[in-house]
């Protein structure tokens, strides 16, 4: 009896390590989940049939289409989709048959990885829209980078993403060391703080816009009175709270994701803290509403995508877009919609230069990396040497109760 | 400055500790009955949990929750979500257990494990379906608060608490003092003596599975009505503690499962309030497992039966 006992307690000895370790990598909540695989099979079948002697062409998506960060993933893909297909019988034209072909990455790197590898190997996929975490983003781009598949990111806003010197990594989007820096500045500023408290989701990408608003807060004489981290996928965020409480700062900087955000925000406020709640894009989505209930109103966050309805033509889109898709206009579908076409223009050029017929990847991304001065449905894009967007701007929003969306205050400045 | 917040992470630490503690019951109940850890039973809890709330949703929706007595309704949604989770256990026996009843220790494990992703899947898609998004907010029926002074305490953490107590009271009269609690001692001491004295072990082992199965339910709806937020993964990181809840009070024993429970509940949240302050940041909360499974590590080291393992000698 005795020995079946030690058994178990070293079993759950290890058990408990293992529990300790995986908590770190903060990747739990992504267990199960199925691959988008099997639906766009069935697309292209459908959408094909016209005379295409040029080849396929297919354009990939890799973004979270399922799990908790999917209505995110979902708005990419869907603006990408709506690129694609208004320019479809263009490439008809030219004799090409043009596919979406839109993998789910789970928000989960070993995912995104098995999708890369699965689009090099694929030779018609010529470029990828993608992804939605800088986390998934950075270790598929190693994969992106030996088949010499040219990536264009809406979303990623981790420094190291371009920093690495891969060529075939894009984004039109701001980065962080853009984000965090304004953020702060935004909050010393228009918002008067004097002491913050900094938490973050242990994710390259929370992690990393807290350290950028900790520096800047440092240089600009803001008080930090703590800098923690929590566990994604967790309920409880009582402890750490009750530390911000002692505390009592100004201000709350969360670097991470709405589904964490709303709840930190929500049992803060339980708590009664009264300061302001800021993050970055990752607290962007209707969902924060959903979760953090009344506890939304006020709450701040910088976003490297702007509100593409602010001027008459862009609501016009909007409308458009909504009609056409039939779904909810997110934030980051304009930015979904304007990767596809920069990949897109950059394909018709290659095409172009190579007397009409199906160029290789190497042209198509030489072709997307000169991309310049190109007008967007919302952002200019005009990729610098690393693939970074030099027109790339950073934006402030806010939540107000009873409204269904986030209300657009101006550009960062 | 630090002491100030002591009361407030005591009590947050104890409504935690209090639902690591009724779900750990389910664990060590099954343990002490078959030796066999029911890998399922976090996913148990997390059907409760959206069975509670879903019950809640549709109420909210027709409109008869508006006029409800929220202690009424609590009830309501506690008895639906435990009987459902109690079938849903007693099932999952008779299918996925019973037919590897002699096979070797791990092959049952296995099974379990393979039942806990179905039902994560099969919440996620059903959700999925009906409601188009797979995480759900439940409505929240207790929404004032205690101030003590001191501490805060929600009403709904209150809840959770006297719930919690409540369970393991009416538990623990029912193992030592009814004639099924008495059978099923007698199972978990030597299943082949206990059903020479005609005791039905079959009979016995479902009933450990329906308690079980139903007070991790319950903990489910307690834990959506706390917390307001409840995915399909919730039972993951809430089964593996309860879990470990249950090896730290000494695995088989119903004491045990209890202490273990409040006792991590409570490490958990000093460790996550002081481990910043006191380091200078150094080590921060996001430590603050690591900090708490060391201890587990280095108790289960000097003491590999459990707190309490040796002081009762009877299981279950």
């Amino acid at each position: 009896m005795v020995k079946k006992k030690s058994y178990i307690a070293l079993l759950s000895a290890a058990l408990a390590a293992s529990v300790a370790l995986t908590g770190c990598a903060g990747g739990s909540q992504n267990a199960g989940g199925s691959n988008a695989g099997g639906g766009t099979s069935a697309e292209q079948g459908s959408a094909s049939g016209g005379a295409a002697n040029g080849g396929k062409i297919l354009i990939a998506t890799q973004t979270p289409l399922s799990g908790s960060q999917s209505s995110l993933g979902d708005a990419i893909k869907t603006g990408a989709e709506y690129a694609l297909s208004l320019r479809q019988e263009e490439f008809k034209k030219m004799g090409f048959d043009l596919q979406l072909f839109p993998q789910d990455d789970q928000a989960d790197p070993k995912i995104g990885v098995s999708n890369a590898e699965m689009l090099i190997s694929n030779p018609d996929v010529m470029g990828v829209v993608g992804h939605l975490n800088s986390g998934v983003a950075i270790p598929s781009s190693v994969k992106y980078e030996e088949g010499k598949l040219v990536m264009v990111s809406p979303a990623n806003t981790a420094v190291t993403l371009t920093e690495e010197g891969k060529k075939t990594v894009h984004r039109i989007c701001a980065r962080d060391d853009a984000q965090g820096p304004k953020a702060a500045i935004y909050a010393k500023n228009s918002l008067g703080v004097k002491t913050a408290f900094l938490i973050h989701d242990k994710t390259a990408y929370g992690q990393g816009l807290a350290d950028q608003v900790k520096a800047q807060f440092e240089k600009d004489g803001v008080t930090v009175h703590g800098y923690e981290g929590i566990t994604q996928g967790e309920k409880d965020y009582s402890a750490v709270l009750n530390q911000v409480i002692a505390k009592n700062p100004d201000i709350i900087f969360y670097g991470g994701l709405y589904p964490e955000g709303g709840i930190l925000i929500k049992q803060a406020r339980e708590k009664g803290y009264k300061g302001y709640f800021m993050g970055g894009d990752g607290l962007d989505s209707s969902d924060m509403i959903k979760i953090a209930g009344d506890a939304v109103d006020g709450v701040v966050f910088t976003s490297v995508a702007g509100d593409v309805e602010q001027t008459a033509e862009g609501k016009k889109w909007a409308e458009e877009y909504r009609k056409v898709t039939k779904k909810p206009l997110e934030t980051y579908s304009v930015y979904g919609y304007d990767s596809m076409n920069v990949i897109l223009n950059g394909l018709e050029e290659a095409i172009k230069a190579n007397g009409g017929k199906k160029p290789t990847r190497e042209q198509v991304l030489e072709a997307v990396h000169n991309t310049k001065d190109f007008q967007g449905q919302f952002t200019k894009v005009t990729f610098d040497e690393k693939g970074d967007n030099a027109s790339a701007d950073v934006f402030i929003y806010k939540y107000e109760k009873g409204k269904d969306r986030s209300t657009f205050v101006g550009k960062a400045e | 400055m630090l002491l100030s917040i002591l009361p407030q992470v005591l009590v947050d630490g104890l409504t935690l500790g209090f639902m690591y503690a009724v779900v750990a019951l389910g664990y060590t109940m099954v343990y002490g009955i078959l030796e066999f850890i029911n890998f399922a039973h976090g996913e148990i809890f997390m059907v409760g949990a959206f069975v509670g709330t879903e019950v809640l949703l549709i109420a909210d929706a027709m409109g008869s929750l508006e006029g409800m007595n929220p202690y009424f309704a609590l009830i309501l949604i506690l008895v639906v979500a435990m009987a459902v989770t109690g079938a849903l256990g007693v099932g999952i026996e008779r299918v996925a257990y019973r037919p590897l009843r002699g096979a070797p220790r791990l092959i049952p494990l296995i099974s379990a494990i393979g039942v806990s992703f179905l039902l994560q899947d099969l919440v996620r898609f059903t959700e999925a379906v009906a409601r188009n998004e797979f995480y759900l907010n439940s409505p929240i029926l207790f929404n004032g608060s205690v101030n003590l002074g001191i501490a805060t305490i929600p009403q709904k953490a209150l809840i959770v608490i006297v719930i919690a107590i409540l369970m393991m009271m009416i538990l623990s009269f029912f193992v030592n003092k009814t004639k099924w609690g008495i059978a099923m001692r007698a199972v978990a001491q030597d299943q082949s003596t206990a059903s020479l004295m005609t005791i039905n072990v079959d009979r016995v082992i479902m009933l450990t599975f329906l308690i079980g199965s139903s007070l991790g339910g319950a903990t489910g709806v307690l834990f959506a009505q706390n917390y307001g937020t409840i995915d399909p993964y919730i039972g993951f990181i809430l089964g593996l503690k309860a879990f470990t809840a249950a090896v730290l009070g000494g695995i088989g024993n119903l004491r045990g499962a209890m202490v273990g429970g409040v006792l991590l509940g409570l490490l958990e949240s000093l460790a996550g309030a002081y481990m910043g302050p006191l380091t200078s940041g150094a080590f921060g909360a996001e430590y603050k497992d690591v900090f708490t499974f060391s201890i587990l590590i280095l108790v289960l080291l000097f003491k590999p039966e459990g707190l309490f393992g040796e002081a009762v000698k009877e299981k279950v």
